[in-house]
């Protein structure tokens, strides 16, 4: 009974520890953020930085909110985010059934290879103005925009990982007379899928880059617009706001990703 | 008469650079019903030749006859065991040992139940819904055993299927086997590096030379250790009498092999 009492009490010590250090944590974060953002007040009050070029928070909340009010950044926030995520979604789609095409015809794999490599080195970005040429200057050329940068990563990387698949689950099936598609269905694909939810977190970033410099070139709305729109009239409490919406906005649907992740990937 | 049958085959492994002869001119014949083992130390060719009886690859020369006609169509199921489970880890118990039905879009009421029957049968009852990392070593090699039995393989090729677990766990599950294959009567070939292994569960052992792999011995098991359980074999006085015999050749082998490369 007594040897039990001190196990518990060695648990309850660890317990303890465990969630003290979990709040040091979360006070420091706090600390950091708010003396980023106080500071960046404070500078901008005393012209220590330029108010006109940094602005300053409290501008920026004031702007936000007032833009909220009239209802424009509801849709600029709502273009962008909508062309982000089309974007992140047809890209990440495009890109594994590509690398499917690619593991279960290996010929066309061979053929590929060269040009997937020139592709993945060029930068997408630079397509933009043929993109737009191409698709018209509107929803369809941003949203291209933000597939095309992640597609060809994602195809590769994802084409890798089913390359890596241990080949004796391969075997096990082809003893049963299994045909390459099935194999892919039964073994390739869901042992690929912890590598299929690391590139939808590194796409997420990825789309964000397409959909905002699609937006840089032709948009009319949009937070992109915005942030370019704001540089020509010189108000960068505008490009400011945009920023600090797109990295909340970015910021979420990393998270959403991370949750699908574990509920998916729910028996390692 | 010959159940399978291989005449002459012999397989080449292919680089861009260079080639390897890994078979050379095997001939084999195996009855119904009986359990040969190939015996050799590592890189003879045995794993190779299992997988081209298996159909997973093709030999360059020679033919391989299963009931006398080529093995790619025969309709005959072939179960294939391998050193380690490979169970599919996103798969429950039962998703696993039916894969090989699913496959062969055979799957039934009938068919879950049978395999819920032999799980229960090898002492694995009430864990098809758990998924294969909740269970030990040999427990999963076991789940093995009982998805290769599911398509109701008319032969069972086991690729060291022993190697990879503890002493104990390795005598246990050969023992099951044994007694599985008797109780089915399945034609059963082994590959193994392990001399006790083959003796113990044998009717015949057919003894691979390296470089190229070839047949170099065929020994039949005496009766009497044959007809005992793997784990009895072993206390037998003919068995040290066979292995040393057994010893012998192969270190015969291994020798003038290292004098050839010197």
């Amino acid at each position: 009974m007594e040897e039990e009492a001190r196990d518990l009490k060695l648990f309850k010590t660890y317990q303890k520890n465990l969630s003290r250090e979990r709040k040091w944590t979360i006070i420091w974060q706090l600390i950091i953020f708010i003396s980023f953002f106080a500071l960046w007040e404070i500078s901008s009050r005393f012209y220590w930085i330029d108010p006109l070029l940094f602005s300053s928070p409290s501008h920026i909340v004031t702007l936000l909110i007032e833009k909220f009010k009239d209802g424009s950044m509801v849709v600029h926030a709502q273009v962008t985010l909508f062309e982000t995520i089309l974007g992140f979604i047809l890209g990440t789609i495009i890109g594994i059934l590509i690398a499917a095409c690619l593991w279960l015809l290996p010929r066309l794999a061979n053929i590929l290879d060269p040009y997937l490599v020139i592709l993945n080195a060029m930068p997408k970005v630079a397509l933009g103005p043929i993109i737009i040429v191409a698709l018209g200057p509107g929803y369809t050329s941003i949203i291209a925009m933000g597939a095309i940068v992640s597609v060809i990563i994602t195809t590769i990387v994802i084409y890798t990982g089913f390359k890596e698949v241990d080949p004796n689950y391969l075997k096990v099936l082809q003893s049963f007379r299994a045909t390459r598609w099935i194999c892919f269905k039964e073994a390739i694909f869901p042992a690929t899928l912890p590598v299929m939810i690391s590139t939808l977190k590194v796409n997420v970033g990825l789309a964000w880059v397409g959909v905002i410099v699609g937006e840089f070139l032709v948009s009319k709305e949009g937070l992109g617009y915005l942030i370019v729109y704001g540089f020509q009239v010189f108000d960068f409490t505008l490009v400011m706001a945009s920023l600090i919406l797109i990295a909340i906005f970015a910021a979420v649907m990393y998270k959403i990703v991370e949750k699908l992740e574990k509920k998916l990937i729910k028996n390692d | 008469m010959a159940f399978l049958k291989l005449e002459h085959v012999s397989h080449l492994y292919f680089t861009t650079k260079t080639y390897t002869k890994a078979l050379d001119d095997i001939s084999l014949s195996i009855n119904r019903g009986e359990f040969v083992s190939i015996l050799g130390s590592s890189g003879c060719g045995k794993s190779t030749l299992l997988s081209i009886i298996a159909g997973i690859l093709k030999q360059t020369k020679g033919k391989v006859l299963l009931n006398n006609k080529p093995l790619q169509q025969s309709e005959h199921a072939l179960g294939y065991m391998l050193q380690q489970d490979y169970l599919f880890p996103w798969k429950t118990i039962i998703d696993n040992v039916l894969i090989g039905l699913k496959v062969r879009k055979m799957l039934s009421e009938d068919t879950k139940n049978k395999a819920l029957k032999l799980l229960d049968e090898v002492g694995l009852p009430q864990l098809e819904d758990t998924y294969p990392n909740e269970l030990s070593g040999g427990m999963r090699q076991r789940v093995a055993l009982v998805r290769t039995l599911m398509t109701n393989p008319e032969i069972l090729l086991l690729d060291e299927p022993f190697s990879a677990l503890d002493y104990q766990t390795k005598l246990k599950l050969e023992n099951l086997v044994y007694r599985l294959l008797k109780q089915y009567r399945k034609t059963a070939i082994l590959v193994t590096h392990d001399i006790g292994e083959a003796i113990s569960l044998s009717d015949r052992i057919i003894l691979m030379d390296t470089n190229p792999g070839r047949i170099s011995t065929i020994v039949d098991v005496p009766d009497v250790l044959r007809e005992k359980m793997p784990f009895l074999v072993r206390r037998q006085p003919s068995y040290q009498q066979l292995f040393d015999q057994i010893w012998e050749v192969l270190n015969r082998g291994s020798d003038e092999n290292g004098r050839g490369g010197t």
